[in-house]
């Protein structure tokens, strides 16, 4: 079968909705980083810390015991129960283990749970962009309609509550905010969220806040959406294990809102998920009930890399904000007279460095690209000794 | 000064300018405060931590002997024990709580050395009223540090 004709059946097998999806920005990179050695990568999205050994240990333990059913759907009631207990410590907000938290398969689940509980056709949700790259393709597989608000190193990309209502309309549903931010590291003040709060009351708004970085945060206090007057009950709160925790790959996540919603998001859990696998929430129980040291310990280090990954940036004259969150800079490339895929991919090439081009993450991302400092101090100071040589030699 | 000593703690080869770079301190600074520590004791050496099982390659022999013994008037433990940290076949001791008071930890050349330094000079003093010696058979950890443990990175070299 040629090409056009394996297209063309392609086009009758697959929905429209998936065709129209786009790409995923960095799989292009992926494929080259593939067939090269030597690659320094700050391209990468996750935690260089395996996790935590009593972590693993508890999840061997909860194998050697035999813990290998179903859970309930809303996850292990322990779980839920802890999860209740770290919201409440941490920020003053609490949630009904029995029905308003959800333990789901990574913040990526709860993500996708809600925007199918929430949206009808034509739905609205408000988007900041530079955006993590799962959001649009999540709203629109609802059947939502995304729609970005740009924000931009002037403003330390930060969205402002009038940049937001200027895009409201009466099909608006929902606004999706995630902060600390990836790609751009950036952190919203509490007075920046309590404005945007207002609107939520104004405009009957439900605020969909991913938290998953909600630990990762340098020298300044993360302000949990919900935690803000009367939000707890206009907004959802998604958040993890991956990040604070280095558990990336165990793929636990959940879902905190009012128990209308929460029933909604399990109704499509039960149906599609079941529940999230118990080994992930065993580890997720330990992570909570003794982990703390350890996240303290790796968003100290977090914090030494971020220090030398941005003097080391800006002294090569890639200018960038103060990352105050997450484990991301986002430098301006635009001095280099270069796009974002350009540098990206002209720099792992030459340098054999990878970094992921901003436009991957919407167009206000264009001139940037995304580099990660959750890896070794050796790697940076390779890395930025070989971004230093190939924007020298742009000069 | 802890951010310092977390960084030293770690990697006693970091310079200043290096710890100056992951701190936001000044090289100066980082330099002063690191004199003030050592000067307060608080910075005791810089020591590298050595895989002896492949230095010596089986040519080292270690053993851990718990001593217990009589404390002397007034100086309770300190005295005897200072004595014992003067050889230099000690390499650690600790005064512990438990079955016994001393732990000492030794090297040799050979088991026969080790042997003769316990029954010859550690078990000779006169505070010193019984030893019990395990020979090292394998090291799993030094100093925090897990040996022959790779777990390397298994990371994608790109995710979102």
């Amino acid at each position: 079968m040629n090409d056009k004709k394996a297209k063309s059946a392609a086009s009758r097998i697959l929905s429209e909705r998936v065709q129209n999806l786009s790409p995923s920005g960095i799989r292009r990179f992926f494929d080259i980083i593939a067939s090269m050695d030597d690659v320094i990568s700050l391209g990468v999205g996750e935690p260089d810390f395996v996790t935590p050994w009593h972590i693993r240990e508890a999840a061997i333990t909860s194998l050697e015991s035999g813990h290998t059913m179903y859970t309930s759907n809303f996850g292990l009631m322990e779980l839920r129960q802890e999860i209740a207990t770290h919201i409440r410590k941490l920020y003053e907000v609490n949630y009904d283990p029995s029905n308003e938290i959800l333990v789901t398969v990574g913040v990526s689940e709860a993500l996708d749970l809600v925007m199918r509980s929430i949206l009808d056709p034509g739905d609205e949700v408000i988007v900041p962009e530079p955006t993590y790259v799962s959001y649009v393709p999540c709203i629109a597989l609802a059947g939502g309609v995304p729609v970005d608000v740009p924000t931009s190193m002037g403003n330390s990309f930060q969205v402002t509550a009038s940049d937001i209502e200027s895009r409201i309309t009466h099909r608006t549903k929902a606004v999706l905010l995630g902060y600390p931010n990836n790609p751009t590291g950036a952190v919203m003040t509490r007075d920046a969220m309590l404005e945007i709060s207002k609107l939520a009351i104004k405009y009957d708004l439900t605020v969909i806040s991913d938290e998953v970085y909600d630990r990762l945060v340098y020298g300044v206090e993360h302000t949990c959406f919900p935690s803000l007057p009367q939000m707890k009950h206009k907004s959802v709160l998604l958040g993890g294990f991956s990040k604070s925790y280095a558990m990336t790959g165990w793929r636990i996540g959940y879902a905190c809102a009012n128990s209308e919603i929460i029933e909604a998001m399990m109704k499509i859990h039960q149906y599609t998920m079941l529940c999230a696998p118990i080994q992930g929430q065993m580890a997720a129980l330990e992570a909570l009930r003794f982990g703390e040291t350890e996240v303290e310990n790796m968003r100290l280090e977090y914090d030494r890399r971020r220090r030398l990954m941005v003097n080391g940036l800006r002294s090569i004259g890639l200018d960038c904000i103060d990352p105050l969150g997450a484990f991301y800079t986002f430098p301006s490339i635009k001095n280099t007279g270069l796009t974002s895929e350009e540098f990206a991919e002209q720099l792992l090439i030459e340098e054999k460095v990878a970094v992921v081009p901003g436009s991957a993450f919407g167009e206000s991302g264009e001139g940037h690209v995304r580099c990660c400092y959750a890896v070794s101090q050796n790697e940076i100071e390779g890395a930025l000794e070989r971004i230093g040589l190939f924007v020298k030699k742009l000069k | 000064m802890k951010d310092i000593l977390a960084i030293l703690e770690n990697n006693a080869k970091a310079t200043p300018e290096e710890i100056a770079a992951l701190t936001g301190r000044s090289t100066k600074e980082v330099e002063e405060l690191i004199d003030q520590a050592e000067k307060q004791k608080i910075i005791l050496g810089y020591k590298t931590v050595i895989n002896r099982d492949v230095l010596y390659d089986g040519e080292e022999v270690l053993a851990f002997v718990e001593v217990r013994m009589t404390p002397q008037h007034d100086v309770g433990f300190d005295g005897i024990a200072q004595r014992i940290a003067r050889f230099p076949e000690v390499r650690s001791l600790q005064l512990m709580s438990g079955d016994y008071d001393l732990a000492v930890l030794i090297s040799g050349n050979t088991m026969q050395q080790v042997a003769s330094f316990v029954a010859m000079k550690l078990a000779a003093l006169q505070e010193v009223n019984a030893t019990t010696t395990h020979f090292l058979l394998k090291r799993y950890k030094e100093d925090g540090i897990i040996l022959n443990q790779d777990e390397g990175t298994r990371r994608l070299p790109l995710s979102p």
